[in-house]
C-alpha cells in the first residue's frame, strides 16, 4: 500500500473514532429533544458516565461492567433533571445548565481518588482473516465493541423513530403536548423516558471517552464535546442519519486539519480550532433557509414545559 | 407520583419572596450534611464559603467586581428570552467587545487621552452588538436557529482572541509570551474606592439593570418583547414584529456583554490575554433564570453566583477542601432554588391527581 | 468508597494539627505558604509537579510551615484576588505558578511589601517579587538523544500546546539533540491549541503516528499521546511528569520538574529572614530538571550517553544551544563558539534546522 493510501485511511479511521462519543450524546439528546424536551446538561452527563464508567471498571476488572454502570449512571443523573424539569416544571434551559455545572463538580469530586489508576480499557475486536484485508480490513473490521454498538444504536434509533408505534407517539409528545395529552397519551410519563435515554447515552458517550478513547480519568475530560453534540443534534435538524455524518465531519475536520499541520502546511491553530464552528454556522444557514423542511423535523414543543392542568 | 401541582390563578406574592428563602434554608441543610460527611465542621465550612469571602469592604467589593460582567450580560439576555430570543453567546459577545474596546486602548498606546476611555466603552459595546447582529441577521434572513449560531460564534470569537494575544498583538516587549501590553492609564476604569478593585464596570452594570428594568417594565419595545414572547399569536395579530424583538434582544444582549468585556480588560486586567472571561457569559443564562428574567432578580442572582465562586476559593484556601466539592455544592444550591420556584407559580397538593394523567 | 477514604484523610490531617495545636506553644509561628494552581492538580502534568513540590516542603519542615493551594484560578482577573487573599490572610510566601499570575503577582505585591512572592515563568521582578524557571530545554536535549537514537523512520512526533516561547524552546532543544546524534531525524509539529484536552492530544499522536512518527513526545497536560504510542506500538517521550504508567512499554523517558529544593529553600530563606528576590533559571545542575527511569526498551549503551551528556550539562561544559546552530533555512543564528544567550532562548520565535512546518506566528 502506497504512504497516501496509508495516510487516507489513518483518517478515516480515526475520523470514525473520533466521532463516535459525539454519536452517543448526539442520538440520545435527539430522542430527547424529539419528545419535547431541551436537555442542556450532556457534558455534566457525560462526565458523570465517564467517571462511573471508570470506578467501576477498577472496581470489578471489567470494563463491560463499566460500561453498563456508566449508563446507569447517566441514567439516574438525567432522572434528576426530569424530576426538576418535568415534574416541578422547571425552566429546561437554566436547569440543563444547572446541571453540567453539577456534574463537571460531582464526576472530579467521585473521581479524586482514581486519578491515575491506570486500568485496561475496551481492546478493539481483533477479527481473524477479515482484519488483515487490505483497506477494509482496518476501516471495517478494527474497530473496538462500541463503535459498532453506536452504529446498531444508531439504527435502532433510526428504525424507532421512522417505523414504530411508540416513535409516532414519542414525535406526537414533542410536536404537541397538548393534543397528545389530548388523545390520551401519558405525556410526562413518555418524555421521562425519553430524557432516561438521553441520559443513558450521554453516560454511554462519557464512558467511550474513559475507557476506550483515552483509558483514564482526570477532571473535565470531556473537553467540551457534550456542547458539540448538542450542536449536533441542531445541525442534523433532527434526523439520526444526519446525526452520524455530523458527528464523522466534526470528528473529520478535526483529525484533517491536525494531518494538514503534521504535513508541515502552515496553519494558525486558532485558525484552525475555529473551522468546525464555522462549519457548523454555515450548514445550518444552508439547511434552515427552506423553512418547511427544518420546521417538519423540528419539535414545535421542544423547550416548552407541559402542566395536564394548565 | 405522590403529589401533583395545581397551576395558581396568580403567582403566590408571599411564596415569591419566600422560595427563594426556602432554597437557601435546603441548601444550607444539604450542606451541613455534606461538610458533616467529610469530616468538617459544617458551621465552620458554611460560614467560610458564605460569610468569610464578604465579611470585610474588600471583600464585598471583589464580589461587585465579579457580579458586574455577570449582571450586564444576564441583564441583557433576560430581555431576549422574555421575548422567546435565545441568545446562548453571551460569551463571544462579551470576549468581542473585550477584543475592540481593548484593540482600541493598544491602537493608541502612547497617544492616550481622556477622550480614550469613553470611545472604548463605546467600541466595546459595537463589537459585542456586531457578534450579537450575526446570529440575528441568519436568524431572521435564514431562520437559523439562535441557541445554535450564538454558541458556536462563542467559540469562534474566543479563538479570535487566541489568535490575536498570542500573534499580532503581543507585547512587542514581552518575551513573545501570549499577553498584550497593559493598557496606559488613561485607557483604565477609574477606581471608585481607594484601596479595592471596585471600577467604573460595576456603576456601568447597575445601570444597565436601571435602563433594563425602564425598558422591560415601562416602554413599548419593552411591551412587544413580551407579548411576543408569551403569546406570539396576539403579537402577530397586533401588528408586532418577531423580526424587531429578534434584532433588539441581540444588540442589547450583544452590546451589554460587550460592555461587560470592556469591563474587565479595562478594569481588573488592565490588558487582553487569552482568557478574558472564566465562562462569565454562560453563568449569566443562569444568572437570568435565577432571577426570573427581572432585571433586579438578575441583580440578585448574579451577586448569588458570584458569592459561590468566592465562597469557593475560600473553602480551599482556609480549609483545603478541593474545588471538586464547591462544584458539587453550586449544583446543589442551583437545584433548589430553581426547584423552589415552583412554589410560586403551583400549589402542592399531596395525593395523586384524580384523572390520574398528571404525574 | 473514595468518598470515604476522602473524608477519613481531611479528618485525620484536621484531628492533627488540632492535637498539635493543643500541644503546647510550639517554638516559633510557622510561616503560611499559598501556591496558586492554574489547573486541577491530578496525577501528572504541571500543577502536579508543583504540588509535589508543596507536600515535599510539608514533609520537610513539619510544624515549622502551614502551606495552603488553590487551584484552577483563571489567569484573567479572579487571579490578583487569590495572590490578594493570601496576602492579605497573613500568608509570608506566595508562589504563583503560571504565567497569566504574573501581572496580578506584581500589582498585588506592591501593597503587600512584606509578604515575599515568587512567580513562576515569568521575567518581571520588584522588591519582593522574584522569579523561577527551570531550564526545561536541557531535558528535551537529553531526551532528543534519546529519540534519535530510538527512532527508526527518522521522524519523530511533537503533540504542543500553543507556540509560546517555551513551547519552542523544548522543540528546538528535543531537535538539536536529536540531530546530534541522528543528523537524519526530523520532527513534526501539530498544535492542539490547548494545554489540556486528552482527547485531542491523542488524535494529534495519532495523526503523527500516521504520518510516519515512530517516537511521540509531548508539550501539553495530559498523559494521552503516551496511551496512543503505547496502543500503536510506537515509543513516547513523557514532559512534565514520569507517565510511564501509561505506557509501560513504549515510555523511554520523560523530562520532569522538581520544584521541592527550591520551594524548600525558599522557605528556609523566609524562616531566617534571608529570602530576597532572585530571577532564577535552574537547570539539571540545581536538580529542578530530571529525567524519569528510562523504559525497558531503552538499551545500555543509550542510557550511558545520556548519563554522560547529561553529567556535561550539569557540568557546564555542553549547552543544548551551543554554536553552530542554525534556523530552518539553513542561515547560522549562533555562531561557532558561543551559545545563545538567556533573553534570546526567553523570546524564542523561530524554528532550528530539521523541524518541519512552519511556527505559526
Amino acid at each position: 500500500m502506497s504512504p497516501e493510501v496509508e495516510t487516507v485511511i489513518a483518517i478515516l479511521v480515526a475520523t470514525l473514532r473520533a466521532g463516535t462519543p459525539l454519536v452517543f450524546a448526539a442520538l440520545g439528546e435527539l430522542v430527547t429533544e424529539k419528545s419535547g424536551v431541551l436537555n442542556l446538561g450532556i457534558e455534566g452527563m457525560m462526565l458523570i458516565g465517564a467517571v462511573a464508567g471508570f470506578i467501576a471498571t477498577v472496581l470489578t476488572g471489567s470494563p463491560v461492567a463499566g460500561v453498563v454502570f456508566a449508563m446507569l449512571a447517566g441514567t439516574l443523573v438525567s432522572l434528576l433533571f426530569g424530576f426538576l424539569t418535568l415534574t416541578l416544571l422547571t425552566n429546561q434551559v437554566a436547569t440543563g445548565l444547572a446541571l453540567t455545572i453539577f456534574g463537571i463538580g460531582l464526576s472530579a469530586f467521585v473521581g479524586l481518588g482514581y486519578i491515575g489508576t491506570p486500568i485496561q480499557g475496551l481492546p478493539p475486536l481483533a477479527v481473524p482473516l477479515l482484519g488483515e484485508i487490505p483497506v477494509l480490513g482496518p476501516l471495517v473490521f478494527g474497530h473496538d465493541p462500541l463503535f459498532y454498538l453506536s452504529l446498531a444504536l444508531f439504527a435502532a434509533v433510526a428504525w424507532f423513530l421512522a417505523r414504530t408505534r411508540a416513535g409516532l407517539v414519542l414525535r406526537a409528545v414533542g410536536e404537541s403536548h397538548e393534543a397528545a395529552h389530548a388523545i390520551g397519551y401519558p405525556v410526562i410519563a413518555i418524555r421521562y423516558l425519553a430524557v432516561m435515554f438521553g441520559g443513558a447515552m450521554s453516560g454511554l458517550a462519557g464512558a467511550y471517552l474513559s475507557l476506550v478513547y483515552t483509558p483514564q480519568w482526570t477532571e473535565n475530560m470531556t473537553a467540551g464535546r457534550g456542547w458539540i453534540a448538542l450542536a449536533l443534534v441542531v445541525f442534523a435538524t433532527w434526523r439520526p442519519a444526519r446525526v452520524l455524518l455530523g458527528a464523522y465531519l466534526f470528528g473529520g475536520i478535526t483529525i484533517v486539519g491536525l494531518h494538514i499541520q503534521a504535513a508541515g502546511f502552515e496553519a494558525s491553530a486558532h485558525l484552525l480550532a475555529m473551522l468546525p464552528y464555522l462549519a457548523t454556522i454555515l450548514v445550518l444557514v444552508l439547511i434552515s433557509r427552506d423553512t418547511t423542511r427544518i420546521r417538519l423535523n423540528a419539535p414545535a414543543a421542544l423547550g416548552k414545559p407541559f402542566h395536564p392542568d394548565a | 407520583m405522590w403529589f401533583r401541582l395545581e397551576p395558581r390563578a396568580q403567582a403566590s406574592r408571599r411564596l415569591r419572596t419566600a422560595a427563594p428563602l426556602i432554597a437557601l434554608a435546603l441548601t444550607l441543610a444539604s450542606g451541613t450534611v455534606l461538610f458533616g460527611a467529610l469530616g468538617q465542621n459544617p458551621i465552620l465550612a458554611l460560614h467560610t464559603f458564605f460569610i468569610r469571602p464578604i465579611d470585610s469592604l474588600y471583600g464585598l467589593s471583589e464580589l461587585a467586581i465579579k457580579a458586574a460582567p455577570l449582571a450586564l450580560c444576564a441583564v441583557g439576555l433576560a430581555i431576549g428570552f422574555r421575548g422567546n430570543v435565545w441568545n446562548i453567546g453571551a460569551e463571544g459577545q462579551l470576549t468581542m467587545g473585550a477584543i475592540c474596546g481593548g484593540g482600541l486602548a493598544l491602537a493608541f498606546y502612547g497617544a492616550e487621552g481622556p477622550w480614550l476611555l469613553p470611545l472604548m466603552v463605546l467600541a466595546g459595546g459595537l463589537g459585542g452588538m456586531a457578534w450579537g447582529a450575526i446570529p440575528a441577521l441568519l436568524k431572521t434572513r435564514f431562520n437559523a436557529n439562535e441557541i445554535l449560531t450564538s454558541l458556536m460564534l462563542s467559540y469562534v470569537a474566543i479563538q479570535l482572541l487566541g489568535y490575536l494575544v498570542h500573534g499580532p498583538w503581543r507585547d512587542p516587549e514581552g518575551y513573545n509570551f501570549p499577553e498584550t501590553r497593559l493598557f496606559g492609564d488613561q485607557a483604565l476604569l477609574p477606581v471608585l474606592v481607594e484601596g479595592t478593585r471596585l471600577h467604573g464596570g460595576v456603576v456601568l452594570a447597575l445601570i444597565a439593570v436601571g435602563l433594563g428594568w425602564l425598558l422591560l417594565s415601562r416602554s413599548f419595545a419593552g411591551f412587544q418583547i413580551k407579548v411576543v414572547g408569551q403569546a406570539p399569536a396576539a403579537a402577530a395579530y397586533a401588528g408586532y414584529s418577531r423580526r424587531r424583538v429578534v434584532w433588539l434582544s441581540f444588540l442589547i444582549g450583544g452590546g451589554l456583554a460587550g460592555i461587560a468585556g470592556l469591563g474587565e480588560v479595562a478594569g481588573p486586567m488592565g490588558q487582553l490575554n487569552p482568557t478574558v472571561s472564566p465562562g462569565y457569559g454562560f453563568a449569566a443564562i443562569i444568572c437570568a433564570f435565577l432571577g426570573r428574567l427581572h432585571p433586579v432578580g438578575v441583580l440578585l442572582a448574579s451577586l448569588l453566583l458570584a458569592l459561590l465562586f468566592l465562597g469557593g476559593e475560600s473553602l480551599q484556601m482556609h480549609l483545603n477542601l478541593p474545588l471538586a466539592i464547591t462544584g458539587v455544592f453550586q449544583g446543589l444550591l442551583l437545584f433548589f432554588v430553581l426547584a423552589c420556584d415552583v412554589f410560586v407559580r403551583y400549589r402542592v397538593r399531596l395525593g395523586r391527581a384524580a384523572v390520574g394523567l398528571a404525574p | 468508597m473514595t468518598v470515604s477514604k476522602l473524608p477519613l484523610r481531611l479528618f485525620a490531617a484536621l484531628s492533627a494539627a488540632v492535637l498539635l495545636a493543643a500541644a503546647g506553644p510550639a517554638a516559633a509561628e510557622p510561616i503560611k505558604v499559598g501556591f496558586v494552581y492554574v489547573s486541577p492538580i491530578g496525577d501528572a502534568g504541571w500543577t502536579y509537579q508543583h504540588e509535589l513540590g508543596r507536600r515535599h516542603l510539608e514533609a520537610a519542615l513539619g510544624d515549622e510551615v502551614e502551606t495552603s493551594y488553590v487551584e484552577s484560578v483563571p489567569e484573567g482577573a479572579d487571579a490578583e484576588r487569590v495572590i490578594r487573599e493570601f496576602a492579605a490572610g497573613g500568608y509570608d510566601l506566595v508562589f504563583t505558578t503560571s504565567f497569566g499570575y504574573m501581572n496580578p503577582t506584581i500589582k498585588v505585591a506592591k501593597r503587600f511589601p512584606e509578604v515575599a512572592f515568587e512567580h513562576a515563568t515569568g521575567y518581571k521582578r520588584a522588591e519582593n517579587v522574584g522569579t523561577y524557571l527551570a531550564r526545561f530545554y536541557e531535558g528535551r536535549y537529553l531526551t532528543g538523544l534519546v529519540a534519535g537514537k530510538m527512532t527508526k523512520s527518522n521522524t519523530v512526533g511533537y503533540v504542543a500546546a500553543f507556540p509560546i516561547p517555551e513551547v519552542v524552546r523544548g522543540i528546538n532543544a528535543f531537535t538539536i539533540g536529536l540531530r546530534s546524534v541522528n543528523p537524519a531525524g526530523q520532527v513534526k509539529v501539530v498544535w492542539v491549541s490547548s494545554w489540556y484536552d486528552p482527547g485531542k492530544e491523542r488524535e494529534a499522536a495519532e495523526t503523527l503516528i500516521a504520518q510516519g512518527a515512530d517516537v511521540i513526545t509531548q508539550h501539553t497536560d495530559s498523559t494521552a499521546p503516551v496511551q496512543a504510542a503505547e496502543e500503536k506500538g510506537v515509543y513516547a517521550i513523557g514532559y512534565h511528569s514520569d507517565m510511564s504508567k501509561y505506557g509501560p512499554t513504549a515510555h523511554l523517558t520523560a523530562s520532569t520538574h522538581n520544584w521541592s529544593g527550591h520551594y524548600l529553600a525558599s522557605a528556609k530563606a523566609v524562616l531566617d529572614g534571608s529570602w530576597a528576590p532572585q530571577d532564577l533559571w535552574g537547570g539539571i545542575k540545581d536538580g529542578m530538571v530530571e529525567l524519569a527511569p528510562f523504559g525497558p526498551a531503552v538499551p545500555a549503551e543509550v542510557r550511558s550517553l545520556v548519563e554522560a551528556k547529561k553529567a556535561e550539562i550539569a557540568a557546564g561544559t555542553l549547552h543544548p544551544f551551543q554554536g553552530p546552530v542554525r534556523d530552518q533555512s539553513g542561515a547560522l543564528r549562533v555562531a561557532e563558539g558561543s551559545t545563545l544567550s538567556d533573553p534570546d532562548m526567553l523570546g524564542f520565535d523561530w524554528y532550528v534546522e530539521g523541524v518541519l512546518g512552519k511556527l505559526p506566528k
